[in-house]
């Protein structure tokens, strides 16, 4: 047990579960997104978001899914140069002409980079003034006070560069999902030759999904609830 | 049918494993389609000794495509633009004339230049050594027909022992990994009942050869099996990973 | 002068094997510690040899000139090896084995040896099975067989058409461990270019690391050689590129009789020459013949037309066809020996009704048994060979006949040795195809595997230790003894004075005017004047060579051009040897064949009178003829006959 995650296999398991890990992170963070398409001035994603700040989350599940993020992040570095050291100094003059190679298997740290840089103006937005230094204003609703999320995303979401950015941010996401998913089966080992093409097509679809929706959800705001 | 066209090539030339490398470009005039590449290689060499100069040293052996000695990275892909091939299968027709073709060593750093086009790919033989077999002697084994054996694992053992050993599958790894060569040995083995009495120890032990020479963690893009001349499926890194995660845990 | 003791144990043929090891002597585990075993080569009989000489606790040095074990033209063999398991309940027994093997040698191997190799070929079976070879398996999951050339039993075990290949991984598999285990000491890309006598026994050879360029000394209380056959002497062969019988001709010069070095063999089903840079030909394997129906058109016209491009194969009517197999061999039809099938080729072209752009050539077609069968069928059994054929043709056999012809492909002929695989230099052993001795005249198909191993795994364990017995007292040499330095600085000596000649022709080009001679005139068909004829070329040829090679490059670091002169320079010897035996053999026999003696049909004729012996050349110095002795062939079990194929 001591050295499996020495071993190369035993860091690829890491990335792949705490990939798994994200993935179920980004599920409920869809499902609760899309409570800001219900047009009851907000009134459902803010109790929702309210649930999400109770302490036992908070202070349980947060530090859990920071964590995953952080072995995600670091173990990405970690494999990435390891691999261009294997890779050797010397780089091929005629370039790469290898066919039917998904474009995003091969730029998994760039896009990780993209999805990063996304996760913190996320976290600059909304998580700080929330959670954090609790600027958010506040709304209360049945009684209890709350900060109101939904103004705060409401407000973001009025600027149409935002928007682009969140479709781009939402897509660099999707793309790196359309490998992480499959990859991440695979690397469990939990695919043979008819298992590799459904998680590929399982993984394709997810990815598009919520990339699409998180899209749509930041369009949306803009276009209909301004 | 077969014609002749006029190719210019550019060749890695390296005098030693320490000596700096760099790329000379030569002419030739006359090279027929239905030659093999490795015959237009002689052909080059053939006109490099007539001049007075030292030919292109490039490994090579059966030319029938099962020794797997023979490399060559061709216009950026190992054993060149056919599917399915080794260098010594790939032939002329493939190639236009007038067309300018780039030549180098296979490049990982698991595979260091020894001279020319030629590497050394021993870490293979290294990593089969750490666990490649089944631990039997010779003699005093069982009838061959003693343990029935599912034609369908027997079939897909076989297609796993197709590797060749060539090395093609690290040559055109963005992460310089050894994964597909070690899965194809473990898979092969783990399929049959012979080679599953040891199939623990045989994935971790060969794992960490693997790790220890310097190959790189495999990231499943699949460009290994694309390239790889026998087709030997990435379905077998993942049975590689299942052995190996399910010895660990049970460790 | 050689002593041609066969050492044929006492006893009926059928129990010689079991006496020999009731008698022999053994070395005690104590002692295999403190014995060194040097094996060069890691083929199929190498690989075998040095893996089981280590797990017995020998100390065990193997060389290899390829950079892998795993890279041993052994790998190439694609059809299968024959054991007489008799799974298939069609009449196998080790007797039959024994005698087709007897028999498709053309009554020129020994009795004794042959009957080893038959019992020893279903061990050989399980050992493959235990270490994880996949040979292809029926759908109850047990083994499955095939049939071969000069058999009328399914006695071929084979893993798809890649026999070879899973074979020698399963050898090499065992030597790594072996490796692993520290008891076999590998080296890679290192050639031996001399063998060190002491005191009339080999102890040792001289190394030359392919890479740096260095000699080095090895010393061992025995030497094995399993360096595989001299088919390239050809040029245009279907050995590998690398493939070479330098050390065969070293262990010649050092007193080693060379045995029937004519007897080579002409593989029937080969793709045909392209064009003149052409390199290697490619064999089509045996077991194609299984399947598939050789003809060539009935009519000169249509020949020619097929010839010039104007008409293709298909266009054939079934009528206008001559299978020419199932008409002269209407019992065996496509699945006569090879060396029969060759023949047959060559008559057919040379009388005119050749096909392909060189009318060298006949097809081979599926088309029958794609209709019986399916095309899945064929595709399942043939698939990979179809793909090569059609990568280096550019032509479609599910559509369209395959195009072959036949080639050099194996040589019977090697080092002489005696029932114990060890040569006429004490202490040097000879084993596989680098040895003379299973095959006679001519091998069947998918025997070659099974003499390779058997040889390694389960002959030279129990003979060597027969030599090493005597020498448990003999302290390990050093190898600064004064044989070895000299031997190096002879050995050194060569190489210098190849680099020194810097005259103005490529190895390469010398090599395939060598190739040319041995084809014409000692190749499928040989006569006495074309033989004389040959021997002087050859002569001609080694002048041109000492005097006009030029070789680039120097003797410090890698030289491919060097490598290939030195070997070039044994081929010029073997040539030489292979011309002066077959002039010699006045009778056809086997891969053999003398244009004046054959039958009314046209079938090789056998002198049985004068002719059934082995011709065990001796070397007698540079420049000068070898001297020829016999070891006289005699047959107490199987019936000596025409061979009869019809």
């Amino acid at each position: 047990m001591s050295t499996i995650f020495g071993s190369s296999i035993g860091r690829k398991l890491l990335m792949s579960l705490s990939g798994l890990f994200l993935v179920t992170f980004l599920i409920v963070h869809l499902s609760i997104n899309l409570l800001l398409l219900i047009p009851d001035g907000g009134q459902m994603f803010n109790v929702a978001a309210n649930f999400m700040a109770m302490p036992l989350i908070k202070f349980g599940l947060q530090p859990v899914l920071a964590l995953g993020f952080i072995v995600h992040i670091i173990y990405a570095a970690v494999l990435t140069a390891q691999n261009n050291k294997a890779r050797g100094s010397a780089k091929y003059a005629s370039g790469n002409n290898t066919t039917d190679v998904m474009w995003a298997s091969k730029n998994m740290f760039v896009l990780g980079l993209t999805v990063l840089a996304f996760l913190l103006v996320h976290l600059i937005d909304y998580w700080v003034p929330l959670q954090i230094t609790h600027g958010a204003a506040s709304i209360t609703i049945d009684g209890v006070e709350m900060h109101n999320a939904y103004a705060l995303v409401n407000a973001a979401f009025a600027d149409l560069w935002r928007v682009a950015l969140y479709v781009v941010g939402s897509l660099g996401l999707t793309i790196h999902l359309t490998h992480g998913f499959w990859s991440a089966f695979q690397t469990l080992g939990l695919s043979n030759n008819i298992w590799r093409k459904r998680w590929s097509v399982i993984g394709i679809a997810f990815a598009w999904i919520v990339g699409l929706a998180f899209s749509m959800i930041a369009i949306l705001q803009y276009v209909l609830f301004q | 049918m077969e014609k002749n066209i006029s190719l210019t090539l550019k060749v890695w030339r390296q005098n030693g494993p320490k000596e700096k490398g760099r790329f000379e470009t030569y002419k030739l005039e006359t090279v027929s389609t239905g030659s093999s590449f490795l015959e237009m290689m002689d052909i080059l060499n053939e006109q490099l000794v007539n001049e007075g100069n030292e030919p292109v040293a490039f490994d090579h052996d059966c030319r029938e495509g099962i020794c797997g000695m023979c490399s060559l990275y061709i216009n950026g892909r190992p054993h060149g633009p056919d599917d399915d091939v080794t260098t010594c299968q790939l032939h002329m027709r493939k190639f236009k004339d007038g067309e300018t073709i780039t030549i180098e060593p296979w490049r990982s750093a698991g595979f260091p230049v020894i001279k020319d086009l030629i590497v050394n790919r021993n870490a293979f033989d290294s990593i089969i050594a750490a666990g490649g077999y089944t631990s039997v002697s010779t003699g005093g084994v069982p009838d061959a027909n003693a343990l029935p054996i599912p034609k369908p694992d027997a079939d897909e053992a076989m297609d796993a022992a197709s590797c060749i050993g060539c090395g093609a599958c690290v040559a055109t790894c963005k992460n310089g990994s050894a994964m597909l060569f070690v899965s194809a040995k473990v898979s092969h083995l783990a399929l049959l009942p012979q080679g599953r009495v040891e199939a623990s120890m045989r994935a971790k032990n060969m794992v960490a050869k693997m790790d220890e020479l310097g190959f790189g963690n495999c990231t499943n893009t699949g460009a290994c099996e694309v390239e790889c001349p026998k087709g030997v499926s990435i379905s077998n890194i993942a049975r590689l990973n299942r052995e190996f995660l399910v010895a660990k845990f049970k460790d | 002068m050689i002593n041609l003791d066969s050492k044929i144990p006492q006893g009926p043929v059928a129990e010689k094997w079991s006496n020999y090891k009731a008698g022999q002597k053994l070395v005690n585990p104590a002692n295999k510690r403190k014995l060194d075993i040097i094996v060069v080569g890691t083929g199929l009989a190498g690989a075998s040899a040095a893996a089981s000489f280590g797990e017995m606790g020998f100390n065990v040095k193997n060389f290899t000139i390829q950079d892998s074990p795993r890279r041993a033209h052994s790998i190439a063999a694609q059809g299968g090896i024959n054991a007489a398991k008799n799974y298939p309940n069609d009449g196998d027994s080790v007797h039959r084995l024994f005698y087709d093997t007897v028999k498709g040698g053309d009554y020129r191997a020994r009795e004794a040896n042959v009957h080893r190799l038959a019992e020893v070929s279903n061990d050989i079976i399980d050992q493959c099975v235990a270490q994880g070879v996949p040979f292809a398996r029926e759908y109850g999951g047990l083994l499955d067989n095939r049939s071969f050339g000069g058999a009328q039993v399914s006695r071929t075990f084979y893993a798809k058409g890649q026999t070879g290949q899973q074979l020698l991984i399963g050898a090499y598999q065992a030597l790594m461990r072996q490796v692993n285990a520290g008891t076999v000491d590998l080296y890679t890309r290192t050639e031996i270019v001399d063998i060190v006598m002491v005191d009339g026994k080999a102890r040792g050879v001289i190394a030359r690391d392919l890479v740096t360029g260095e000699f080095q000394r090895h010393f061992g209380h025995a030497v094995v050689l399993a360096t595989g056959g001299y088919g390239n002497t050809f040029f245009l062969s279907t050995n590998a590129m690398g493939s070479n019988g330098s050390a065969a001709i070293k262990a010649y010069q050092k007193g080693a009789a060379f045995a029937n070095p004519c007897f080579a063999q002409i593989h029937p089903t080969c793709i045909p020459v392209h064009g003149e840079f052409q390199s290697k030909l490619t064999l089509m394997s045996e077991s194609l013949r299984n399947d598939g129906r050789i003809w060539v058109p009935k009519k000169k016209e249509d020949a020619e037309a097929i010839r010039a491009g104007k008409l293709k194969p298909t266009q054939i009517k079934e009528d206008d066809r001559d299978y020419y197999l199932e008409r002269r061999y209407p019992a065996f039809g496509n699945l006569v020996p090879r060396d029969v099938a060759s023949r047959a080729a060559k008559e057919r072209c040379d009388a005119g009704f050749g096909v392909g752009a060189t009318g060298l050539a006949v097809y081979l077609d599926f088309k029958a048994s794609i209709e019986r069968l399916g095309e899945d069928a064929i595709r399942a059994r043939y698939g990979n060979l179809f793909q090569m054929y059609e990568k280096i043709v550019d032509d479609n056999p599910y559509d369209t006949p395959m195009m072959i012809y036949p080639a050099i492909h194996y040589t019977m002929g090697g080092i002489w040795v005696d029932y114990e695989l060890q040569t006429t230099v004490p202490g040097l052993f000879a084993a596989g195809e680098a040895n003379f001795s299973d095959h006679g005249a001519n091998r069947l198909g998918a025997s070659a595997l099974m003499q390779g191993l058997a040889d390694g795994y389960f002959v030279l364990p129990y003979t060597i230790q027969n030599y090493l017995a005597d020498d448990i007292s003999m302290p390990r040499m050093t190898g600064d003894e004064k044989e070895f330095v000299d031997a190096e600085k002879e050995a050194k000596d060569k190489f210098e004075k190849l680099l020194a000649i810097k005259g103005n022709r490529s190895v390469d080009s010398i090599h395939k005017e060598l190739g040319l001679v041995m084809w014409d005139f000692v190749g499928m068909a040989r006569n006495k004047e074309g033989l004389e004829q040959a021997i002087e070329k050859i002569a001609d040829i080694k002048k041109e060579f000492y005097s006009n090679v030029r070789i680039p490059g120097s003797e410090e670091g890698m030289n491919v051009e060097l490598e290939k002169a030195s070997r070039l320079a044994d081929f010029i010897q073997i040539g030489d040897l292979m011309a002066r035996d077959a002039l010699n053999r006045e009778e056809s026999c086997g891969g053999h064949f003398r244009e004046e003696f054959q039958t009314e049909e046209g079938e090789a004729l056998r002198q049985d009178d004068k002719f059934a012996y082995s011709a065990c050349w001796e070397y007698q110095g540079e420049d000068k003829a070898p001297v020829m002795h016999k070891e006289e062939l005699t047959f107490e079990v199987v019936k000596v006959a025409q061979r009869n194929y019809k």
